[in-house]
Parts: C-alpha cells; structure tokens; sequence
C-alpha cells in the first residue's frame, strides 16, 4: 500500500497518510519516507491517551488519495464515528481516494470459519457490504512459510508478542486456511466486480435465490445469519431475517435482528399468535422465499418457547420449499 | 489436532516423505499477465536471500529481461535454453529460473525448460520459477478465447500442482479481459493452497476438513427430485468455485424401472461435471455421513418425500437422522416434486406409488 502511494506521489499526486501503523518495523518506517502525514489525534479514554485517526483534519486538507493503515479498526469511545471504516466512508464522500488493508479474518462472513480455524473470535470486523465498495481488491500474497520466517526474525512484532503469535495465531494450517480464503475471497471480488463475460452466471430456472434466515434467542443465530447472508451475496440472490417474538428471549432475538441489519439484511419481528412455525412458512410465501436458513435445534428442554423443535416444524410445514440446516462448524 | 492415525493414514504420510525424497523444493511466482512483476517478486527474493548468505544463481532470464548484476548468474545456452549441465555442476543450494514456459530450441535435450526445471530438482538443488497463467497448457484455450492471442502453452498443471509453494502477484487489472485471467489465476492458486491444505491435515491426521473450498454432495435415489438438487448443486459450485459430488448408496432390489431412473439421474449429474460416487453400506444415513466426512464435504443436498404425513416421525427417518448427524455441514432439504415426476420417465411415479402404500419405511429420501 505504501509503495502504491509512493508511485503516486512520484506520478506527483496529492497523496497523504492520513492512518499509518509501522508497529515499530523499521523496514515499513523507511517505506513511508516523503510521504506527507497528518499528525493522529490524541484522545483520552478513562485516564489513557490514545492515538486516532484525524478525519476532521484530512477533510479540511482534502488530498487527493488518503492512505489509512488497518481499515477493521474500533475507534475510541466519543469519537462520533465507532469504525475506521466509518472514518473511510467519510472520506470516500468528499471525494477523496483511500487506499487501505485488512486481513482476511475481519470479514464478517468468514467470521465462524476464522473462528473454527485458529479458535479466534475476531471482535473487530467489516461487513462484507463495505468490502463490496472498493473499486479495487488486491491481494497480498505471501506463503505461511515466509511469513512465519518474518515472525520469526521479529520483522513483524516485538520478541514476546511474536511468542504469543506462534501459539495462537500463526500456526501452519491456520495461516495456509487463511490464505485460501483470501485468494477466493479475491476471486469473488474481482468477479463481482467485472462480472464473467465468458461464462455467463447459470441460473437455475425460476429466477434467483432468496433465502430467509429465521432468527432465535439462541446465539446460533449470528452464524446462521452470517452463512445465509454469504451464501446469498454469492448466489447474487436476495436475503431477509424474521425474529419470533416470544417471552423472555425477544431481547436477544430483538440484538440478533440488528446484527442482522447491519449486514444490510431486510429484518423484522414476527409476532404469530398461534404455531411460530407455521408464521415463518407463511411469511416465506408472501415473500417468494425459495430457501429456509435455519440453526439445528437444541435438543428438546433448552429452547423451552417452542413446542417442537423450530427445524422439524418448519421443514415439516414447507413440503413447497428448500430448508437448510446450517452446520455449527466445530473448531477444528 | 491430534487423534489416533488410521493405519491408511500412516501410509499416506509415509508415502509422501518417500515421493519427497531428497528432491529439491519448488517455489513459483504465477501472475495473470505480463507487466504484473512476478519476476521483479522473483528477483527481490533471489536479492534477499543471496543477502542473508543462501547460495544462489540465476539459471534463466527472459530475453527482453535487464540482467541481475547482483546475482551470480549461469550463461544461457544459444536459444535460451538453461545450461542444466553447468547449472548441474555448479550444485548451489538454490536457482532462479525467469519464464518457466519457455520452449527450448530443437535438439536441446529437454524440449521444454519445465522439463529442465525438473532435471535441477532431482539433483536436489532448490528451484524458484516464474509464470504467466497463460501458458499452463490446460488454461490456453480459455485464455485464447479471452486475449484473441495464440500462445504455445508448455507448461501441464499438474507441474504447478506440484510445487511445493507457489504465490500468486497481483494487481489491480487494467482491462477487463485480464480480469478474467486474474480470476482463473487467484482460482488455480486456491486450488493449489487447498490441495496443500488438506495434505497439511492429513499428514497431521486431523480428522475433518477446513471447510474453506466448498464441497457439495447431493444424495440422489430413484426417488429425488433430481433436476432441482443438481441444477442448484451446479449453481452454487459454480459461483464458489466449488467440487460438486453425487452420490448414490446402493439399495438391494431396485426394481427394473427405478433403477433406469437412478441411471439417468446419475447421468444428469454426471453431465452437471459432479463427481459420481457409489457407495455400500447397510445403513445408508451412515455410509453418506462417511463418505461426507472423508471427502470434507461441506453442504448435502437431499430429498425427503411429501407423500405422506412423514414429518410425524422426523426425528426417526433418514432425513432428521441426516440432520441430526452432520451438526458440522450444511443440510439442505428439497422436497420431492411429485408433479414433476413425468419429467424422469414413467418409473418414477410407479415407484413413488409403491412407496405411499408403505407407510412408516423408504418414504423420506435417505438415499
């Protein structure tokens, strides 16, 4: 990313950094060498000070192109804008390039795989709409072999961070995972972007897929959101949630629903009098929903506010439609 | 990670030491075209390594390419075939090779420097090669009608399948034909980092599958909704780059007519470009869960029947004992399409007919 910016400048563009992170790895300081900075703003956070971006500050200098390192990043409370990729957002309408980098386990549709590869949660994600923005996706190719040879060298972290990388982190399989899933992620990006004059996408006949992801208090709910939501965008189908009002758990049903319009997933509450069951199925109809997502049920007794199981009672109830049952991907 | 190896297992794993030997490790730069600076990448690294002591030369550059002062270099032959014998006496510990798909002239030993490439390895002498994606003989034609140029590919695939590490350069495309060739590029380079990837969790006996490139098994029977399953089975392979398999477990006294409809459903599948599988098994819910699991399948497609109140005994039947065991994969549930029955030929609905008579087995499509 620095030495596009370097070129840029070279090609005598308004370029600045606007975010940039060397972690202290000399080899990145040098890289950045000419290129103008606008300084970070300090902030201070129950008694710490820490180091944010200054997007009021580039607005008013208005560059051209805005270099702004680790795009996944949570800002600090009381900055107004929660996100660095709000920040970019901000930049992006007033007519400003940016050029910037993530890692592969930020996606939020790769969130559970990430997890069941390398036993990670990853808290800080970009919603696979936001990606879908860029007008270009590079790769960032590297082998696992090299980069634990980087790590190791402590090109990358300091000695005792790198330690606690090797353990969690970079470990061989993990690594090679991830980079799988960033060359197809890759793949996909730049096909949705230039789309496949060769080979025109095969539908089947009937038209395109919309799937609907029923939502329970169970936290089941954000993977089966996550996998419906991919699955859709890949499809270039449609994808919408329905919650089912009920007793003590619609407060978590009603978080999961907002995760889900995060995502830019049409959502909504259900609040059937009779067999909730039968409501999502009705509501599948009226919407021309051609496939189900739903989470495999506990066994019977923890979900107490449903009768029956809500799998068996839905695909019961839809003899007209696909149901899928989304695999609960146990760590690896 | 770790359990208990099967005695298969151990095999394997000996095996691919013994295939390893002491050959020497390949490492390629693939890009999507000319310009995209593989061989620059190529370089860089040679530069790096020669820094930190790695003994190290250069045994080919493009014609057009500047010359790498830095680097020891071995003088190409006349038509710009490598010098295998210097390179061979010379024995460094690793040898840079720029435009792994060149043709080497008439009478050289070695028509194809790939071939050469080869010849090095076996000597145990590492080797670091460049290539455009245009040039792997089983890409050209694509990459023909795409670029509307002719190339003489050289180079199989199954040599890139054989590197032991290949990276992919990228860049932004310019036009948007090579956008097509990058896709077929990042695409062969995943294949690639799967096949590594799964050998990885084999040679480490780790049961299951990453799950990163998906994998989709349809269940078919005499009885499915077959159109549906494959046509979306084809559909969601296709956009994710996907394998696509189809599986039958074998049913003992399959009359004459549903086996002729199971024949032309495998067919159909056959055609869809999946992967037939037959399989044995007393219990075909097991069988299919096995099969699943050894081959890292990631989605199942399966029929369940409507024609009768089944789903009063869901948890029982093949479909609900499916779902109840394969918590790690996809279950995806199409209903039959009774209706449509006559598109598989008569057999069909006097099979589905023989079934709604037996109430209570053979109803829900368990394969």
């Amino acid at each position: 990313m620095v030495g596009d910016a370097q070129e840029m400048r070279r090609a005598s563009r308004d370029v600045v950094i606007g975010y940039f992170e060397p972690h202290g790895r000399a080899e990145t300081i040098v890289r950045a060498e000419g290129l103008e900075v606008i300084p970070r703003r300090k902030v201070e956070y129950r008694g710490r000070v820490f180091e944010e971006m200054d997007t009021e500050s580039i607005l008013r200098r208005h560059p051209e192109v805005c270099v702004v390192d680790e795009f996944p990043h949570s800002n600090i409370d009381g900055l107004g804008r929660t996100k660095r990729w709000q920040d970019v957002n901000a930049l992006l309408a007033a007519g400003i390039d940016v050029l910037t980098t993530m890692n592969i386990q930020h996606l939020e549709s790769l969130n559970d795989q990430v997890w069941q590869l390398s036993g990670v949660r990853v808290r800080e994600t970009i919603p696979d709409w936001v990606l879908k923005q860029a007008d270009d996706v590079v790769l960032v190719d590297l082998t696992p072999g090299a980069l634990l040879n980087r790590l190791i060298r402590g090109v990358v972290y300091p000695p005792e961070k790198s330690q606690q990388a090797l353990e969690n982190f970079f470990q061989e399989p993990t690594l090679v995972a991830l980079r799988e899933l960033a060359i197809r992620q890759t793949a996909h990006e730049s096909e949705s972007h230039h789309g496949d004059p060769g080979e025109p996408p095969h539908q089947p006949e009937g038209s395109a897929e919309r799937i609907l992801v029923v939502v329970t208090p169970d936290p089941s709910s954000a993977a089966v959101i996550r996998r419906a939501k991919r699955v859709a965008d890949y499809l270039h189908g449609d994808c919408l949630a329905v919650g089912i009002a009920n007793g003590k758990g619609a407060d978590a049903v009603d978080r999961h629903l907002g995760f889900a319009r995060n995502l830019h997933i049409e959502s909504q509450m259900l609040e059937p009098e009779g067999d909730p069951a039968e409501a999502v199925v009705s509501f599948a109809r009226e919407r021309g929903v051609t496939q189900i997502f739903l989470a495999h049920s506990k066994p019977a007794g923890t979900i107490q506010f449903l009768r029956t199981p809500i799998d068996e009672g839905i695909i019961a109830r839809s003899p007209d439609m696909q149901v899928t049952i989304v695999g609960s991907r146990p760590r690896l | 990670m770790t359990r208990r190896r099967t005695p298969e297992e151990l095999l394997k794993q000996a095996q691919a030491e013994d295939a390893r030997g002491s050959r020497g490790r390949l490492k390629i730069f693939l890009g999507y075209a000319s310009g995209s600076g593989k061989s620059s990448r190529m370089f860089d690294e040679g530069c790096r390594r020669a820094a930190r002591g790695q003994d190290l030369v250069v045994a080919a550059v493009q014609p057009s390419g500047a010359p790498v002062t830095s680097l020891e270099t071995i003088p190409q032959l006349a038509g710009g075939a490598i010098n295998v014998g210097s390179v061979l006496a010379r024995h460094p510990r690793v040898c840079l090779v720029d435009a792994l798909a060149w043709n080497n002239p008439p009478g050289s030993v070695n028509p194809y420097r790939w071939q050469d490439v080869r010849d090095i390895m076996a000597a145990d002498i590492n080797v670091i090669a460049s290539i455009n994606i245009q040039y792997v003989s089983e890409f050209a034609a694509r990459v023909e009608r795409i670029t509307g140029k002719h190339v003489d590919p050289t180079v199989p695939k199954a040599f890139l399948y054989g590197a032991d590490e290949i990276v992919v350069v990228d860049s932004p495309p310019e036009q948007v034909h090579l956008a097509e060739l990058r896709e077929i590029t990042l695409l062969l380079a995943a294949d690639i980092v799967d096949q590594q990837l799964e050998g990885y969790l084999r040679y480490h006996g780790v049961g299951g599958s990453a799950g990163v490139q998906e994998r989709i098994l349809i269940c078919l029977t005499p009885r499915s909704n077959a159109r549906a399953m494959i046509e979306s089975g084809r559909h969601i392979a296709e956009r994710f780059h996907g394998e696509l398999i189809a599986a039958h477990v074998r049913q003992p006294a399959l009359t004459a007519s549903a086996q002729i409809t199971l024949s032309s459903n495998l067919e159909m599948a056959r055609q869809a470009g999946a992967d037939i599988e037959i399989l044995e098994g007393e219990d075909a819910i097991e069988a299919l869960l096995t099969f699943a699991r050894e081959r890292g399948v990631t989605q199942i497609f399966i029929g369940h029947g409507t024609a009768t109140r089944w789903w009063d005994r869901l948890a029982g039947s093949p479909v609900g004992r499916l779902i109840r065991g394969a918590e790690d994969m996809d279950i995806r549930v199409f209903p039959q399409q009774i209706s449509h029955n006559k598109e598989y030929g008569g057999g069909q609905a006097e099979d589905l007919s023989r079934l709604r008579g037996r109430r209570g087995e053979n109803v829900s499509d368990g394969g």
